[in-house]
């Protein structure tokens, strides 16, 4: 079992600009932990650091209760999984594999035996002698896979491995990175900047903005009960409605120390008569545009408040430019401060 | 139509291809001609007579085991120590940040510019101070190294993308566990392209030797085929040119088993 702390970490690039202050983090032992934010938020940075491709300015990292500030990356009892696979192209699939178990002199028998192991897993029989080159996008996915897996380690690292591979392939090694995760019992820290991903592969997820963590929890949570307003609006498709006080006031009056408010746009409902509507905001609105995704619709609908999202269910088919009644439960709506923090009195 | 576009092409190579085939092919014709049809004019584009006994006077008129023996030698070491010296060089320079690399990359880039001529002089003073002349060591560590190379090694190392090394390093491999075998092998074409050129240009070398060796056991072949002028009198042209042949199959085939390669390392992008 392997537990990954960070520990007042800072990174600063030739001691120009900072990229990460002070990173506190704790990755639980066989959490599939997936850090997401956007591009330079320092998701990669802090992988690289555990890696130990980037050095750490300041700060402790230990893994599996050991100090890892200085020792090499082979010596970490970790794999990386790159975005660009990074497969050295002048070795076969099984040369592939085997590099870093020549490295860690491995006897050969005990190497067969494990690359025996592991290539029924991932599929790759009757490629043992190509090249990387003459595989497809995914078959060089599960190569990188299989490299890393063959070694054993504590922790896999991932830097968007699947941000390569079309969106059908993507799907299908979501499903089987969950599977392996479970499958393998391993520490797996994945790094991407889609939140569909995080939300769908991670156990726990750690949304990261300029450096900092903004909130650390279960996908659960984080979609439930985001702690701020970047994390309720970087979260979720489409993202949340914020809708300032002064807006909102022009539908509902609010208590104090409210300064914004959110919805999910699926939490939003075409008002009926027959409800109990005492727990409910009434408002109503024009439809602006439409976004058919299927199963759901995105609606942009013009309100007192604003413009704000609908998604709802593809059966309740509006048209460009109808006046709708909608409703709102009033427990779906979550408020935060000023600082755009949480704030937990708006409940009932 | 496609043939009219083509036309153009199709005549410059053409072209090209006569001038740079016809010195060879007027070498290989002359150095089987008798010496009469060798100075016939208007002069005889095939020979009417086959003599193959020329290259064997130009193999006894001079010690050509010898000769050829110096330039294996000296072009092998010359070849051994080039890329001992361009490998670490070109991949530091392309891996690493250190003080002051990109003055030490600058100054190499700048001997570049310097004509050979210039420095010569001075290496023969300092050579025959240090007693070197008519040793091996004086025709090759003139050329131990080579700015060409290190900077064409360095663009191609710098093409491998970063991920592939620090793959490797989590792999536990070593820094020259690397070089050797993930830089080098993508590597290959730029390689071999340069392992030819040094080949070409030290097997060809005359003046450096001319002028460094006076004695057969270390002068290479060059000097000595151009030696073949002055042993009989008159120019031989025949023999002469059949010393020539022999001097330029090794190159033909070299040229010819690295073709390939050299393609690739001017087209190549990098296995992605």
């Amino acid at each position: 079992m392997s537990e990954i702390i960070l520990k007042n970490v800072r990174k600063d690039y030739d001691n120009k600009s900072t990229v990460i202050e002070n990173l506190n983090l704790t990755i639980a032992s066989g959490s599939f932990t997936v850090l997401v934010g956007p591009s330079g938020c320092g998701k990669s940075t802090t992988l690289r650091m555990i890696a130990g491709l980037e050095d750490i300015s300041s700060g402790e990292l230990y893994i599996d209760g050991k100090k890892m500030n200085d020792i090499d990356p082979g010596d970490r009892d970790i794999a990386m999984v790159f975005q660009n696979y990074a497969l050295y192209p002048t070795m076969t699939v099984k040369g592939n594999i085997e590099f870093g178990l020549i490295n860690a002199k491995i006897p050969k028998e005990e190497r067969e035996q494990l690359i025996e192991e592991i290539i029924d897993i991932v599929g790759l029989r009757e490629y043992l002698d190509k090249k990387p080159s003459q595989l497809s996008g995914g078959q060089r996915q599960r190569v990188a896979l299989a490299r890393a897996m063959v070694k054993k380690p504590k922790v896999f690292l991932m830097d968007e491995p699947l941000s390569n591979l079309d969106a059908k392939l993507r799907n299908q090694m979501r499903s089987e990175l969950i599977e392996l995760h479970h499958k393998l019992n391993a520490t797996f820290v994945y790094v991407t900047h889609d939140q569909v991903e995080a939300l769908s592969m991670a156990t726990d997820i750690v949304l990261m903005e300029k450096g900092k963590i903004r909130q650390h929890g279960s996908p659960h949570d984080i979609y439930t009960y985001p702690k701020n307003v970047f994390t309720a609006q970087f979260i979720g498709t489409p993202e949340m409605n914020i809708i300032e006080r002064q807006k909102f006031e022009a539908i509902a009056t609010l208590p104090e120390q409210i300064a914004y408010i959110g919805f999910r746009p699926s939490k939003v409902k075409m008002y009926e008569p027959t409800q109990d509507q005492k727990q409910k905001l009434v408002f109503t609105g024009t439809v602006l545009t439409k976004e058919m995704l299927g199963s759901e619709i995105i609606y942009r609908v013009q309100t007192n408040m604003g413009v704000v999202a609908v998604k709802m269910f593809s059966d309740i088919n509006l048209n460009l430019d109808d006046e709708i009644k909608l409703s709102l439960s009033y427990s779906s709506i979550h408020c935060f401060d000023e600082n755009k923090n949480r704030m937990d009195i708006l409940r009932s | 139509m496609k043939i009219v576009k083509k036309t153009p092409r199709i005549l410059i190579t053409i072209i090209l291809f006569l001038i740079f085939f016809f010195p060879f092919y007027w070498m290989f014709t002359t150095s089987v001609k008798t010496l009469g049809e060798t100075v016939r004019i208007p002069p005889t584009m095939w020979p009417e007579i086959f003599q193959w006994e020329n290259f064997k006077r130009a193999f006894e008129a001079i010690p050509f085991m010898q000769y050829l023996g110096n330039s294996v030698i000296v072009t092998l070491s010359v070849l051994i120590l080039q890329m001992c010296t361009i490998v670490p060089a070109a991949y530091a320079f392309a891996r690493y940040k250190f003080k002051g690399d990109k003055i030490l990359f600058g100054l190499i880039m700048i001997t570049m510019m310097i004509p050979a001529q210039l420095v010569f002089l001075p290496l023969f003073v300092m050579f025959s101070k240090l007693g070197w002349i008519n040793t091996y060591q004086s025709l090759i560590l003139p050329f131990a190294s080579s700015a060409f190379g290190i900077f064409m090694l360095r663009q191609t190392f710098k093409q491998v993308p970063k991920e592939l090394i620090e793959a490797a390093k989590l792999d536990k491999a070593s820094e020259f566990k690397i070089i050797r075998k993930i830089m080098l092998p993508l590597a290959r074409p730029t390689l071999t392209t340069l392992g030819l050129l040094t080949f070409i240009n030290t097997w060809n070398d005359y003046f450096w030797p001319l002028v460094l060796t006076t004695k057969d056991t270390v002068r290479t072949l060059p000097v000595g085929i151009a030696s073949l002028r002055n042993i009989e009198s008159g120019v031989n042209f025949h023999v002469l040119m059949a010393g020539n042949v022999m001097l330029v199959i090794p190159i033909l085939i070299a040229f010819l088993l690295a073709q390939k390669q050299i393609i690739k390392a001017f087209t190549y992008m990098g296995d992605k």
